[in-house]
């Protein structure tokens, strides 16, 4: 009798401590951000749960576009962070983020991926305008995919280029994905000869499999990455103290060490 | 008692299917049906999903044959075989197409030394379609074929009709309901055909964008013409199961 019950008070000990334990948080916050941002904002979002006790935070990657059409259908979110300056306006148009609270809080560069091995014998950009090369690009609406369009129009209007390169690049597309990781994945499997992504996307596994060709300054693209609140976020403290996290040295060192360009 | 227990759901698969009607005026679907993305996305769809529906037809019909006539050793294998892509999550039967037929894939690395790539063409939009589709139009022309008494198959042969005969005057006039029915499910559930798609074939305007892929690219761009691509493709497969529970009501006992 006495074994018995020092067995269930110990049982019911074991099961309050655990309890204790794995206690639902006290605040959950809800980020909403570009698919570019992937890894860095992982390990922000683990910094700031670290700092913060009882705070969750729940990421949502997708591409820009994608993210800003489900918050006009009424997707709660408290943060917003998007990959062109582009969808972060239209939000502020459609009073989803109040006009003045967004900031710049991460730049980044465009850069030609291929596979490792180089089917397509890539050796210079002149070569994605090569009839039969298999390209694989972000769709417009993404902002990466309206970055490249844009790059290519500098390149069409440098003479080494000439004006038809833009136009001979664009008959190499074989598929236009929803967002850069896609375009990661695809060439990172050889499905396309080439891909143009973000810098920072050739990271982790994916740098393994992918070679670079750099874009020269004067023709990349400089994509201006905006956070801001939402107007009607369920934690909107919390959503302030993060995205001040993110513009901190803490968070901007993190996403120098992903490859961004600082806010400054 | 037990309709209202019913309802419920009734009203639940109704709503989101209303709503969708509701929010698209004709005027928005008569704008949409003249630019040439929603009507590449259209020409594209009904294409590829006749070509599967075709080959399927073609090629299943001897195995849906095989099904409900034959017993053999590892029948229930075959079986899971047919029915496992219409489980899988489509996003899986796509990277599994990619893995098999993509350029550095099992079949498709040998492929490429003659020149021939799949993956981004329009071959590789029917591939996906093919290999999600197929069971639909297997299962119910088996049902059908094996409800067409073997007496009569027998008779026929004992008269001197070879296989093929026996197949054109028998079996195919009796079990035409089955054969039909099954091909017009294999065409609806080709024509909504997306994440194999998506990651297989990829997103070109005109090549492998489908009606179901212009439908989610589009919610990100222009709602309206998603919308509008979504009501058509409503109507479309409406008509479909009419038709299709039509046919096979009428399956003689």
């Amino acid at each position: 009798m006495k074994r018995l019950l020092s067995l269930t008070e110990g049982v019911c000990i074991t099961l309050a401590l655990c309890a204790c334990a794995v206690a639902p948080p006290s605040h959950t916050l809800t980020v909403f951000a570009a698919a570019s941002l992937t890894e860095s904002f992982e390990e922000i979002g683990q910094q700031f749960e670290a700092a913060r006790p009882g705070v969750r935070v729940f990421f949502n990657f997708a591409g820009s576009q994608q993210l800003h059409a489900q918050l006009e259908q009424g997707a709660r979110a408290d943060v917003f962070a998007s990959a062109n300056v582009k969808e972060m306006d239209v939000a502020i148009g459609s009073s989803l983020v109040v006009s003045g609270t967004q900031r710049v809080f991460a730049r980044n560069r465009l850069v030609v991926v291929y596979p490792k091995g180089n089917p397509g014998q890539i050796a210079a950009l002149g070569d994605l305008a090569r009839p039969g090369l298999k390209l694989d690009l972000a769709d417009p609406s993404a902002p990466v995919g309206q970055y490249t369009l844009d790059m290519l129009g500098e390149m069409s209007q440098d003479d080494s280029f000439g004006s038809a390169f833009k136009d001979r690049v664009l008959a190499n597309v074989v598929s236009r994905e929803e967002n850069v990781k896609s375009v990661v994945a695809k060439v990172q499997l050889g499905e396309a000869d080439a891909g143009v992504v973000y810098s920072t996307d050739v990271t982790g596994q994916a740098a393994k499999e992918l070679w670079t060709l750099p874009v020269p300054d004067r023709y990349n693209q400089i994509a201006v990455y905006p956070i801001a609140p939402m107007a009607r976020a369920p934690e909107p403290a919390l959503a302030r103290r993060f995205i001040d996290w993110v513009l901190s040295p803490v968070g901007q060192q993190t996403l120098a060490k992903h490859g961004f360009i600082t806010a400054d | 008692m037990l309709t209202a227990a019913g309802t419920p759901l009734l009203v639940f698969l109704l709503l989101p299917i209303l709503a969708l009607l509701l929010k698209t005026s004709p005027q928005t679907v008569a704008h949409y049906l003249a630019e040439r993305n929603t009507l590449q996305a259209i020409g594209l769809s009904l294409t590829t999903s006749t070509i599967t529906a075709t080959g399927v037809g073609v090629f299943g019909t001897p195995l849906a044959y095989l099904l409900a006539r034959r017993r053999f050793h590892g029948r229930t294998l075959i079986e899971v075989l047919i029915d496992w892509p219409t489980v899988l999550p489509p996003a899986v039967a796509g990277l599994a197409l990619l893995m098999a037929f993509g350029r550095r894939g099992l079949l498709g690395g040998l492929l490429q030394t003659t020149g021939v790539e799949i993956a981004f063409t329009s071959a590789a939009v029917v591939l996906a379609q093919m290999f999600v589709a197929a069971s639909y139009y297997i299962k119910t022309a088996e049902i059908g074929l094996a409800a067409v008494g073997c007496d009569l198959e027998q008779a026929a042969a004992l008269d001197g009709a070879g296989s093929l005969a026996i197949f054109r005057y028998i079996m195919l006039p009796l079990a035409w309901r089955g054969i039909v029915g099954g091909a017009a499910l294999c065409w609806a559930r080709a024509l909504g055909e997306f994440g194999a798609t998506i990651i297989f074939a990829g997103n070109y305007p005109g090549r492998t964008q489908t009606m179901p892929l212009a439908v989610y690219i589009g919610f990100e761009i222009d709602l309206n013409q998603a919308l509008t691509l979504a009501a058509i493709l409503l109507v479309l497969s409406f008509g479909i199961l009419i038709t299709v529970r039509a046919i096979l009501r009428d399956a003689p006992e």
